[in-house]
């Protein structure tokens, strides 16, 4: 990708993924995040994973998860109920 | 694998840490096993960064000059943004890097190194098994036996947590609880090819050298600071962010990033570059004070980022080396304890030995001069402002300095006294 601003997807789209279709390594509770007002992880997560739909639902995908766990640290109110790595071989593959 | 066989020692995470300290372990004939969730080791880790290589020379001399590095550091350089404008300061010294010496520190790109380094333990003796997540510790006896990886039981007389900022191993083991907002930063990077001779004319490198700059002003004020460093054919360019001072501004960290990257003093700098790769992680901020209270249980060691060695000073940000020194000893108290109960006492008694703790202690204070908020909302504008005075002649009959400094104080909401107080407050923490 040439030197320009690069929106998540574009940048994400540049590293080498496993996605383990089987099992999610991060799950949230929709319920704990529609009580949760701050919401951090809008911001906080480098590859914006988290959104909010036209429902003003947090939507979340792991597929694209660089494994950092700046959610985990950030998120309040716990509506992120499990957060574990990949199972071995899945996830992010940095090659630099 | 048997129930019966049993390792000297299983270190969770094949980084700096866990391979200095299998490397250490197996040259001297110890059974170790080290284990890996990613595909090969380094695929999962993330730097600056750069490696001081005295640390490695500790491991063993001569090691640095085989190893898997990009440039010899140079050039430190040290950049102050605001709006589009910038100071840069580039400090060289030749005696860093003297003929027939070990250059005091190289960039490096860990997938690569971290790669080297595994496989320099395994050449030692060490095993090392990649693509496999340790998923549980055993415990037998009130003491930590061993780990569980799917199906998989595996014993040793002592577990080694290497397994990096988020240790979850810490955490099952008891040692430390949730890692705190306030104490991680959040740090972001893209990797950009560039051919090697176009970085070293921007950069005003010889071949081999490199540059490795520190920015600050590139976070929207956000407690927080920019990272460049030159590998041989890319630049490694990146930001680290206090997560909490980020959910309070609602710019995203990726669009900040975005920003400071086309930056009209950066943008030049990777111009006709390729990013390739985009990477994050959590870098500890807590310093000596973030080092959980205990450090082992009966069975059980915690090394590297995992046990929160990590030290900036704003001019130097060191975890690797902080990471092999504490694997190194690590190693050297399972091999010296003859009684399996005395591991832990004697682990922490050979990282003062090894200088680790009082280096971390030394620059305790560094946190509280990093965390004046200032240094990140006003002082890059007023040092800005300052220069614009300096090197602005348009003919008009100039006030005194002075006079303009107090003028260009007022102008960056500050007073004289505040300036006072940061420098005393500074002047105390270092």
């Amino acid at each position: 990708m040439k030197i320009e601003k690069l929106d998540a997807p574009q940048l994400l789209g540049l590293n080498k993924f496993n996605v383990d279709e089987e099992a999610a390594h991060i799950v949230i509770d929709k319920t704990i995040c529609a009580r949760c007002l701050e919401k951090p992880c809008l911001v906080v997560c480098p590859a914006v994973l988290y959104k909010l739909d036209k429902n003003g639902e947090i939507s979340f995908d792991y597929a694209g998860c660089l494994e950092c766990g700046t959610c985990r640290v950030m998120c309040k109110n716990k509506g992120i109920i499990k957060w574990e790595y990949p199972r071995g071989t899945f996830g992010v593959t940095y090659r630099y | 694998m048997s129930d019966t066989e049993k390792f000297d020692a299983i270190i969770i995470g094949a980084g700096p840490a866990g391979s200095a300290c299998a490397y250490t372990l197996a040259k001297e004939g110890k059974e170790v096993l080290v284990i890996e969730r990613a595909d090969s080791p380094g695929a999962k880790n993330v730097t600056g960064g750069r490696l001081y290589t005295y640390a490695l020379e500790m491991v063993e001399e001569g090691l640095t000059q085989e190893a898997a590095l990009e440039r010899r550091v140079t050039h430190e350089q040290i950049m102050l943004l605001d709006g589009d404008r910038s100071i840069n300061i580039d400090y060289h010294n030749p005696a860093f890097n003297e003929a027939g010496q070990v250059p005091h520190a190289y960039s490096i790109l860990r997938a690569r190194f971290d790669e080297w380094f595994a496989s320099k333990a395994e050449e030692t003796g060490a095993m090392v098994a990649c693509g496999i997540k340790v998923d549980e510790l055993l415990v037998k006896d009130g003491k930590i036996a061993g780990v569980i990886a799917g199906e998989d039981e595996m014993y040793a007389d002592v577990v080694i947590a290497a397994d990096g900022v988020n240790s979850l191993m810490g955490q099952k083991a008891g040692l430390i609880k949730d890692i705190s907002a306030a104490s991680a930063g959040i740090g972001v990077k893209e990797t950009i090819e560039l051919p090697a001779e176009i970085i070293q004319a921007r950069f005003n490198l010889n071949n081999e050298e490199g540059a490795a700059r520190m920015i600050l002003g590139c976070t929207e004020g956000i407690h927080g600071g920019g990272f460049l460093y030159t590998n041989q054919d890319s630049i490694s360019l990146g930001c680290v962010f206090m997560p909490e001072e980020v959910a309070r501004h609602g710019q995203s960290v990726h669009q900040i990033f975005q920003n400071f990257k086309m930056h009209p003093s950066i943008y030049p700098l990777l111009e006709g570059g390729e990013t390739v790769e985009y990477a994050a992680h959590l870098v500890s901020e807590d310093g000596f004070r973030g080092i959980p209270g205990k450090l082992y249980r009966d069975g059980f060691l915690m090394i590297g980022d995992a046990a929160g060695f990590v030290i900036n000073t704003g001019s130097s940000i060191r975890g690797i080396d902080l990471a092999i020194l504490s694997g190194i000893a690590a190693a050297r108290a399972v091999i010296d304890s003859q009684d399996p109960v005395r591991v832990g006492p004697a682990y922490m008694q050979e990282l003062n030995n090894i200088g680790l703790i009082p280096a971390m202690k030394a620059v305790e204070g560094y946190k509280d001069l990093l965390e004046i908020p200032r240094i990140y909302t006003s002082y890059p504008g007023l040092a800005a402002d300052v220069f614009t005075r300096l090197f602005t002649v348009d003919g008009q009959v100039p006030r005194s300095l002075r006079k303009e400094i107090k003028g260009l104080l007022k102008q960056n909401q500050l007073s004289l006294w505040q300036l006072l107080k940061d420098g005393l407050r500074g002047y105390r923490s270092i």
